[in-house]
Order: structure tokens, then C-alpha cells, then sequence
């Protein structure tokens, strides 16, 4: 060996020491373990107390509602096709509000991520600023910027596109800086020595390690943003889940435009889940030449 | 022992390893040579189960473990230890926890989750660290080591394994000299001190004549040769590697003494030039 050997009592002090070690980390696994079962059975009991009825005598009933819709939905399967292409165009409504807010968000993430990346950042000191403007965007929901957007602009899509890009820049942002922490800074060092730009050298330097993983969350939230679109037709931004709540409240007799709603919805998050993992494979794979 | 016959492996149309037979009958150092691409790698890959032979067997100790499945399988992977090119170890986990995961086949995986591995584990695989000589890297996360010093962790997993046969895929591929002599020596005391049959996957001839007691050829998936290492003249040696009459032994080495042989012969050579 080319080490100089270890006597035997270093041997007793390494095993010592590192038992040691092993003990303190099983403390706090278990310590934590014992954390997660408290909390667990804490929330149900106060979520238990604080529903209108029981947890468990309302459990049988949660499949009632699903049943009546499928129920009337088969009655009138004629008319699904109908129903489908009659809801199209608030499909395409929604999908539009989603794509443009992705967008939008996606690039304001970009450079909140940029300028919130320690050892990135244009303004170093700024960093912490930069973070809490992203944990507002996060923290504020979707639902309420929309309805203050609505109050000021007035109905449409647009008050729903802002919110769902505040959204997606405060949560794509978060994502970002984590990936931007994990590439390598010696490609902005070699930009940086021959006298490149702050933008010069994120574009350059940054962007082409971090653009695949970039691509790959953005995709993701966009799948996140048609169904956010969607819940926001609710309060009057027009769009498929406008259509949805005329349709699917109980007892108008209308279960069946509903499920062709569903059906919509279903098969454009399949598409869009589809469609994304083809261009994350390209991304990452490289094209097939 | 262990016998392979008519060992295939293809892949599509390539055949990887052809028509492999081998036996050894106690237990020895085997070093296997030739070119990358020979098809050394996939013919342990196969011993270990990592990879599915195509056609052939491999029979140790009278059991044919070629079509094993499931906890067989498994079972038998944790009776032959195999030591990478690449370490491949658990680079953000600390050293004794790399080499506690030899044991893993033995404990169930609610207990290993939780870290929770007997206290005479854990004595053995710092005594294993010990002798190899990196016991006071214990604590340390195994990232944070040299390659020589990984090497020497992943060498001990092995041997918390206790296993029956150990398979190293070019275990110095990725050292300097300096590191690729101390694992070497390394796998020779375990050979000798233990009498573990070991099959190492060598790219230089000195090192297979240096360590091992029988030497293997292969060239493109053919076992060519297969004899001590003394009947390796550089004759045999080209004829493995496939290469003409400028073959020289010294472009396959790593070792400290040649390459500062072949140094002083190009100084010498470039002196003369010069008068």
C-alpha cells in the first residue's frame, strides 16, 4: 500500500466516530418520521372535525356525482360527437389563454431565474429582492389576480392570460434558478475573459446548457396552465371552463355536455403530454440525423 | 468452478462475443486482454447477469445460472462481485454506507431506507477500508475522493459482498500509474490472502503479466488465446490486438518504469538525431 497503515487504535476511533454519526442520523430520520405521522393524523382529525358531515359517511357518497354524469352521459352518447365539435372553439379559447401565458411566463421566469442565481446574477446584492418578487407571484392564487384583472379590464381573456403568466413567471423562476445552480459557471468565465456582455454571456454561455431542462418545465407547467385556464372560465373569462360550469351544475339536465367537456379536456392534456415528451427526447437525445 | 460454453451475445447484427468458452477449475487470477471493443466488457457483464447471454451457458459450481430470474438472480449477483471502469458508486452518499451496500442483497429494503444496518456491518466494512488502507475517509462522501482512493471504496463493497468470484471491467482504465498499481496490487492480495477467484478486464499487457496467473485473449468476440503469462510473446500479443509489426508493448502501458524507459529511449534517440 502506498498509504502509511493505519494503526489499530485509529481503526477503533474511526469505527467509534462513526457509529457515532450512524446514531445521530437515525435520531433524526426517526425524529422526522415520527414528525410525519403526528402531522398526518393531526390534519385528518381537524379536517374530520371541521367538514359538514364525517369523513366517513360521506366517503361512500363521493362516487354519486360521477355516476349520475356517466349515467346520463350513455343515455344521450349520440349526441357526444355533436357536443365535441360544438365546444371546439372554447377548447381553442383556453388552449390559447394557456400557450401565450406559458410563453409570457416562461420568458419573465427565465430572467428572474437569471438575475436571482448566485454567481449568475447582474446585481448580486439583488438576489434576495428578486426571490421574494417571485414567492408573491407564487404565493398570490391565480383566481385572485384574475378577478382584480376582470374588475379593472373587464371580462375576456386577457385578465386570465396576465394572471396565469404572473403565475407561471413566479413558479418557472423557482424551477429555473434551481437548474441555472446546477450548470457549470467555466463556460461564463471563458465569455466573461473576452469581454462579453451580462446578456451576452447568460444567452451564450448559460441558455445552451440549461435550454433542455428549461424546455422540459415549461411544458410541464403548460400542461398545469390549461387546466388553470380552464378553472378560471369559472369566474367569467370566457373559454371551456366557462361552458363547464353552465354545464355541469346539478340538476339542469345537461350531464352529457358536460362529459364531452371531460372528454376534451382528457384527450387535449393526452396530446399535449404526448407532444412534449417527443421534443424533450429530441431536446435531449439530439434529433435523428 | 465456473465454466462457460459457447457463450453469444449479439447485438442486432453484431456479435459482441462469439462462441466464448472458458473454464476455470480453481480458483486464479484471470486477466482478459484486447482492444476495446473485443467484447471483454460484455462477456463479464454477461457472468455478472447484467447483460442476457443470447445463446451458451454459464455454469459455476455445477448450477447453471445463465437463465436465473428474480431473487435467484440476484442472489447470485451478490455471490460475484463486479468492480467498474467508472467507480460506480453512490457519489453523494458517505464511504461506509458505499460499502455497506454490498450487504444489500441480505437485508430487506425497509431497513436499508432507513440506514439501518447491524452494528457488525459496520465494523467490518471500516476493517475492509482499513485494509485497503482509505479508513480514514470513512465519513467522507464518496465524491469527495481521488479516483484511486473510489476505486479502493467500490473494491470494498465488493468485498463486503463475500463474495465467491469478484469481476473487475478494466478497473485501472481511469487511473494514473501510481493509483492503477495500488489497486492492482489491491486485487492480487485479495486473489492470494483470501483465494477469491478474480477476472479482471486489462487493456495493458505488463499489467496482466505482472498480476495474473493465466492471461485471455479475445479479439473481436473470440477467445484467441488462453495460456500463462509467459507463452505471452509480442507475437500472440499482436495477434490479439490485431496490430502489424510497429506494435510495441510500451504504447499498451501505463506502468511508472516503462513509460520513463521509453522516455529515456526517445531522449537517447533524439540525441542522436541531433549529433
Amino acid at each position: 500500500m502506498i498509504e502509511i497503515s493505519v494503526g489499530p487504535g485509529d481503526v477503533t476511533d474511526i469505527r467509534a466516530s462513526y457509529i457515532e454519526l450512524t446514531r445521530r442520523r437515525r435520531l433524526y430520520g426517526g425524529a422526522l418520521l415520527a414528525l410525519f405521522v403526528a402531522m398526518m393524523v393531526a390534519g385528518f382529525r381537524t379536517a374530520d372535525r371541521r367538514n359538514a358531515g364525517s369523513f366517513r359517511d360521506g366517503f361512500a357518497h363521493i362516487f354519486d356525482y360521477p355516476a349520475e354524469v356517466l349515467s346520463e352521459a350513455t343515455e344521450k352518447a349520440a349526441q357526444l360527437p355533436d357536443h365535441i365539435v360544438h365546444f371546439l372553439p372554447a377548447l381553442i379559447e383556453t388552449l390559447n389563454i394557456a400557450a401565450a401565458a406559458t410563453l409570457i411566463g416562461a420568458i419573465a421566469g427565465s430572467v428572474l431565474a437569471l438575475l436571482s442565481t448566485r454567481g449568475m446574477a447582474r446585481w448580486p446584492r439583488l438576489i434576495p429582492v428578486f426571490r421574494r418578487m417571485m414567492d408573491v407571484f407564487r404565493a398570490i392564487p391565480e383566481i385572485v389576480i384574475a378577478l382584480v384583472l376582470i374588475f379593472m379590464l373587464g371580462g375576456g381573456p386577457v385578465p386570465a392570460m396576465i394572471a396565469i403568466a404572473i403565475h407561471t413567471a413566479g413558479a418557472l423562476g423557482k424551477l429555473f434558478s434551481e437548474v441555472n445552480e446546477n450548470a457549470s459557471l467555466k463556460p461564463v468565465e471563458g465569455l466573461q475573459s473576452v469581454g462579453a456582455s451580462w446578456t451576452q454571456r447568460m444567452l451564450l454561455g448559460v441558455i445552451p446548457q440549461v435550454g433542455p431542462n428549461y424546455v422540459s418545465y415549461a411544458l410541464l407547467r403548460f400542461e398545469i396552465n390549461i387546466r388553470a385556464s380552464a378553472i378560471l372560465g369559472f369566474v367569467g373569462v370566457g373559454g371551456i371552463g366557462y361552458e363547464l360550469r353552465n354545464a355541469m351544475s346539478w340538476g339542469q339536465g345537461r350531464y352529457d355536455e358536460a362529459a364531452a367537456i371531460f372528454v376534451l379536456l382528457f384527450l387535449t392534456i393526452v396530446a399535449v403530454d404526448q407532444l412534449s415528451s417527443l421534443l424533450r427526447d429530441r431536446l435531449t437525445h439530439g434529433g435523428r440525423t | 468452478m465456473l465454466r462457460i460454453d459457447k457463450l453469444t451475445k449479439r447485438f442486432g447484427a453484431n456479435t459482441a462475443v462469439d462462441a466464448a468458452t472458458l473454464e476455470i477449475d480453481k480458483p486464479a487470477m484471470v486477466g482478459i486482454i484486447g482492444r476495446s471493443g473485443a467484447g471483454k466488457s460484455t462477456l463479464l457483464r454477461m457472468i455478472n447477469r447484467l447483460a442476457d447471454a443470447t445463446e451458451g451457458t454459464i455454469t459455476f459450481e455445477g448450477r447453471d445460472i445463465t437463465h436465473l430470474r428474480g431473487a435467484a438472480m440476484r442472489e447470485w449477483q451478490s455471490d460475484c462481485a463486479m468492480i467498474f471502469q467508472q467507480f460506480n458508486l453512490v457519489p453523494r452518499m458517505d464511504v461506509v454506507s458505499n460499502v455497506l451496500h454490498g450487504t444489500l442483497n441480505r437485508r430487506s429494503t425497509l431497513a436499508t431506507m432507513f440506514n439501518l444496518y447491524p452494528t457488525q456491518d459496520i465494523h467490518l466494512a471500516i476493517d475492509i477500508l482499513d485494509r485497503l488502507g482509505i479508513a480514514e475517509h470513512a465519513p467522507k462522501r464518496a465524491e469527495a475522493l481521488s479516483g484511486g482512493q473510489q476505486q479502493r471504496v467500490a473494491i470494498a463493497r465488493a468485498l463486503m459482498q463475500d463474495p465467491k468470484i469478484i469481476l473487475a471491467d478494466e478497473p485501472i482504465a481511469s487511473l494514473d500509474p501510481m493509483n492503477a498499481q495500488t489497486v492492482m496490487e489491491a486485487l492480487r492480495r485479495i486473489h492470494e490472502e483470501d483465494g477469491r477467484t478474480v477476472i479482471a478486464n486489462l487493456h495493458t499487457l505488463d499489467t496482466a503479466r505482472r498480476y495474473c496467473d493465466r492471461v485471455v485473449g479475445m479479439r473481436d468476440g473470440r477467445i484467441v488465446f488462453d495460456g500463462l503469462p509467459e507463452q505471452l510473446t509480442t507475437g500472440v500479443a499482436r495477434e490479439i490486438y490485431g496490430a502489424g509489426a510497429d506494435f510495441s508493448e510500451a504504447a499498451t502501458s501505463t506502468q511508472i518504469e516503462t513509460l520513463n524507459i521509453s522516455a529515456r529511449e526517445a531522449a537517447l534517440r533524439e540525441a542522436e538525431a541531433t549529433i
